[in-house]
């Protein structure tokens, strides 16, 4: 068995009174998709965030291919390989999708920004992604949902990750680009790199994930592979927190 | 936001549209040809005279100095309401530092300059500090900077602190403050060349990679436009003779565009690249749009805070300099009031006072209107304080259309 990319150890977080993350533990391996599912509120997005770089946590400890490592800030985080795609997507509004797919992390040339090269690279991943923006150059406040999360989608498959956190990444994407984002999962997949999705949509995580980790109140109900379960089994961890009776189930 | 796709009206692409000119930044620019055309008519004839204009022009240069780095700290969703009180203060600390002994050290003026300048920079990272670190709004900051630097020019000195070096006026525009006809030319035919060289490589490398260019007689009539507006500038200036030239047989020496006025242009020229083409502007402005968003792609929000006020206090300092120059002294109320023109110039230049909009062409146009305004009033005789409820009347309606004309255009 290959050494997980990520190995996250019980991890706690408190928001004042709130335990948002309870001694969580969860891992990914490269080349593998894990689904986190859970009710809202559950602690998902505060759990990716703390490996984002976005939160720090109270307790627990981090090891990215076998390496114990300290996450402080957003650039640590990509600093080691992790690109995020938020669930609000972290989007500066007024700035154009080229903008936005580089933010941070602009091509330059000397120190002056390189738009035209730029602009070509953006093309490049959102015709991939096959979603029709007319202009890059248009603010993306006046961007459709689909298209905003496009943007965001790109700006972190860019960066050639070799761990991508997805949380909700096709939450306002219509059916065509839906299916073009798990297209590229299978791809990203493929091409080796681990994927953590969270995603309430029972159909595609059955369809895309390895493994499933479900979250309760702040706390791991249990991972289980996704090809030993059914849909109910799974709805009975998410909504009462029992585990099913099935092998190799943590 | 995260609604699916709306349907909307097809684009119409209007004349404005191809031109791509700032529907904003046009409006301005009538509000101006409207207000210079009412004051010439109102003046008698005096207000677009050529030593009027120059005047205008010199006047300006202090706000014009500032203005860019308001916009940039009203972008980043901050403001500072305390430029006028560190005006005054840096200045008066450049006049005593200069001012021959008993009254001042007898500092050579560059020096005393420097010395200014580091006590405007260092008050605007502390202003940074603490609002972006420990939480202060800037709003309060400021506010407190306003009250602590006007009386601390009043400790310094409640005395008018003068005459200052006669090379440091230069900078002010005074006596030989003004770089002579054969440098203004130089310096427009420059600019010119600049723009249209810019113009025609930017459409050049835009079309080799296929991107949309401007139709061909959009692109021709901006640059026409502009080029003529510069050579007017020149012409103008330098129509302007030196004073005690062109009379009684001593020979007319064109006075060309006073120092100040050069020191503005200059400033100004940067911030407008710096906002367009580097990482530093670029950042400034997705802060204005999504502190959150900029803080998870990794940009040090905090630090850029501090970068952006400490600009703000280096402009401070030099329109500091600039001001005490062109009036030959340091006085302890100089620069008062002088944020809400600073403010009222980029607000009117459509800069989005909730941050994370606005441009430097525009509020150097804004500036120009306010200082028209004010130049204006008091040629036809109105009294200073009168003046002063104009120009609050103005910036009220310059926030109100700014509000109006986002929310038509559907933003905050
Ligand atoms: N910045 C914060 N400050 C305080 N409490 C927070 C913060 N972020 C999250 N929480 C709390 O932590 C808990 C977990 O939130 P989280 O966003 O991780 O849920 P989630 O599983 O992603 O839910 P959803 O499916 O709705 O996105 C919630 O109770 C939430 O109110
Ligand atoms: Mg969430």
């Amino acid at each position: 068995m290959t050494t997980p990319i990520i190995e996250m150890n019980n991890i706690s977080l408190r928001f004042g009174g709130n335990q948002a993350l309870d001694d969580v533990s969860v891992n990914l391996r490269p080349g593998e998709v894990v689904g986190l599912l859970g009710h809202n509120g559950a602690g998902k997005s505060t759990l990716i965030k703390v490996l984002s770089g976005a939160y720090q946590a109270d307790s627990g400890s981090i090891k990215i291919a076998g390496q114990e490592v300290e996450i402080r800030s957003p650039q640590d985080s990509q600093r080691h390989g992790v690109e995020t795609i938020y669930q609000t997507l972290a989007l500066a509004d007024n700035l154009d999708a080229v903008a936005n797919v580089f933010l941070g992390r602009e091509k330059v040339n000397g120190i002056v920004l390189s738009e035209d090269e730029m602009e070509i690279e953006a093309r490049k991943v959102l015709d991939r992604l096959r979603v029709k923006i007319p202009s890059l150059r248009v603010p993306v406040q006046n961007m459709s949902g689909g298209q905003r999360q496009t943007v965001a989608i790109a700006r972190a498959v860019y960066f050639k990750a070799k761990v991508l956190i997805m949380d909700e990444p096709t939450a306002a994407l219509g059916p065509e680009e839906t299916a073009k984002v798990s297209e590229l999962i299978a791809a990203l997949k493929a091409e080796g790199v681990g994927i953590f999705l969270i995603s309430h949509d029972l159909h595609d995580v059955f369809d895309l994930a390895d493994r499933c980790t479900v979250m309760k109140n702040g706390k791991v109900v249990g991972t289980v592979n996704t090809k030993d379960v059914n849909h109910d089994q799974v709805l009975g961890m998410i909504i009462g927190g029992v585990m099913p009776n099935v092998p190799n189930a943590t | 936001m995260q609604n699916a796709e709306k349907n909307r009206p097809p684009e119409r692409r209007s004349l404005l549209a191809a031109l791509g000119v700032d529907n904003q930044l046009l409006t301005l620019l009538l509000a101006l040809v409207v207000v210079w055309i009412g004051f010439q008519i109102w003046s008698g004839g005096i207000f677009l005279s050529p030593r009027n204009l120059w005047t205008l022009t010199a006047q300006t240069a202090v706000v014009g100095i500032m203005v860019g780095g308001m916009v940039l700290v009203i972008v980043a969703r901050q403001i500072d309401l305390g430029v006028g009180s560190v005006l005054g203060f840096t200045a008066m600390i450049m006049a005593l530092l200069q001012a021959p002994p008993p009254i001042g050290a007898g500092l050579n003026w560059i020096l005393a300059v420097l010395i200014g300048i580091a006590v405007g920079v260092l008050i605007g990272a502390f202003n940074g500090y603490l609002s972006a670190f420990w939480g202060v709004p800037a709003f309060v900051v400021t506010l407190a900077g306003m009250l602590v630097f006007r009386n601390g020019t009043f400790s310094v000195s409640s005395f008018t602190i003068g005459p200052l070096d006669e090379t440091f006026q230069i900078l002010g525009g005074g006596i030989n403050g003004s770089i002579g006809a054969t440098w203004t030319w130089i310096i427009g035919l420059a600019i010119i060349a600049f723009v249209v060289w810019q113009t025609l490589t930017g459409r050049v490398r835009r079309q080799r990679n296929e991107f949309s260019v401007r139709p061909v007689w959009a692109e021709a009539l901006v640059l026409g436009v502009t080029t003529v507006l510069i050579l007017a500038f020149v012409i103008v200036m330098n129509s302007y003779n030196v004073p005690g030239t062109g009379v009684d047989n001593i020979p007319a020496v064109a006075s060309g565009m006073p120092v100040p006025t050069l020191i503005a242009l200059a400033v100004l020229g940067y911030l407008n690249w710096m906002t367009r083409a580097t990482r530093f502007g670029r950042y400034i402005f997705a802060i204005g749009g999504n502190p959150e968003a900029a803080n998870l792609a990794g940009i040090n929000v905090k630090r850029m805070m501090v970068y952006i006020f400490m600009l703000m206090g280096f402009l401070t300092a030099i329109a500091g300099a600039v001001q005490a120059a062109r009036l030959n002294s340091a006085t302890p109320t100089l620069g008062r009031d002088l944020e809400l023109t600073v403010i009222a110039g980029a607000v009117i230049g459509g800069t989005v006072l909730s941050g994370g909009s606005g441009t430097i062409l525009g509020a150097a146009l804004g500036a120009l209107l306010m200082s028209s305004l004010e130049n204006g009033l008091g040629l036809v005789g109105v009294r200073t304080e009168q003046q002063k409820i104009y120009l609050g009347i103005v910036l009220l309606l310059a926030v109100l259309w700014n509000s109006i004309s986002n929310r038509r255009k559907g933003g905050r």
